[in-house]
């Protein structure tokens, strides 16, 4: 089955002070939820090909915090928090997120998972409170230093290199 | 990333939703002012005002002229945008890739689980 296209991560600018981030994926949406909110399962992904987590602590209700941890691969630590605003299971979360070496720029993250034929669409909205907040985020490439209208971009852009 | 502070490059261009809704439509093909017009639902200067902003930084290009101008995208000046977001989606794809193998163990063992019950009946 040639899903490679559909795999990859789309992330799209819908507003100036927003990050969309959009995926498929082949299971369905109570088990994604669950790789997105128990600690143990979190740690196996959260980090990418950038560093090894050294924590993952979630409590997950609403009003509780969550506190990731990773050593990136050149050496330094870095730790994100955030506090739990809506938990639907399969469904939806809503939290905050704060970069801890960025403590000002706080995020509202809103993370909808949709079932269908037994595989998930992951949205992930990333809300800043402003444009250089936003900027600085996508900026720092995450962690080493981290459209629907702008869909068409990458379909544009791609096939101008 | 330097930003020019006004709207002067295709970031600040991009930025205003009616002008995005204006590229997805020549994204399409070649269009006459009119039929952006009648699409959009907007007042032909407004439209005329984004088209200009959008011919100054180089993503729309106009031939012909009087009212058979036609407007057309050129993508060129995106690709800034798109590097500059790259990375970013790059670390992103690694994460979910990893999130695949996580929740494909999370599938397996939950069919394991559901023969493991319907064995159990057999019995």
């Amino acid at each position: 089955m040639a899903v490679t296209s559909s795999r990859r991560a789309v992330v799209t600018l819908p507003e100036d002070t927003q990050i969309l981030i959009t995926r498929e994926f082949d299971a369905p949406a109570r088990l994604v939820y669950r790789a997105w909110t128990e600690p143990e399962l979190v740690r196996r992904w959260w980090s990418g090909d950038r560093g090894e987590m050294t924590s993952a602590e979630i409590d997950l209700r609403v009003g509780g915090t969550w506190r990731f941890v990773m050593t990136a691969n050149a050496g330094f630590e870095v730790a994100f928090h955030g506090q739990y605003r809506e938990l639907v299971p399969a469904a939806r979360v809503v939290s905050t997120e704060v970069f801890e070496g960025m403590p000002d720029a706080e995020a509202l993250d809103t993370v909808t998972f949709t079932e269908a034929d037994g595989r998930t669409t992951v949205r992930m909205l990333v809300q800043h409170s402003s444009q250089e907040h936003r900027d600085a985020h996508i900026n720092s490439g995450m962690e080493e230093g981290m459209q629907e209208s702008l869909a068409y971009l990458e379909e544009v852009a791609r096939s101008l290199r | 990333m330097a930003r020019a502070a006004t709207t002067a490059d295709a970031f600040n261009a991009v930025a205003e939703p009616r002008r995005r809704e204006i590229l997805d439509l020549l994204a399409g093909g070649e269009r006459p002012v009119n039929d952006l017009v009648a699409l959009l639902g907007l007042a032909q200067p407004l439209v005329s005002k984004h088209l200009r902003v959008l011919r100054e930084v180089g993503l729309v290009e106009v031939r012909g002229d009087g009212r058979q101008r036609m407007y057309r995208l050129n993508a060129g000046p995106l690709k800034p945008i798109y590097d500059w977001v790259r990375p970013y989606e790059q670390a992103w794809s690694q994460r979910f890739d990893r999130l695949d193998t996580v929740l494909e163990e999370l599938v397996q063992q939950e069919h394991k689980a559901e023969e493991d019950g319907e064995n159990g009946r057999d019995e």
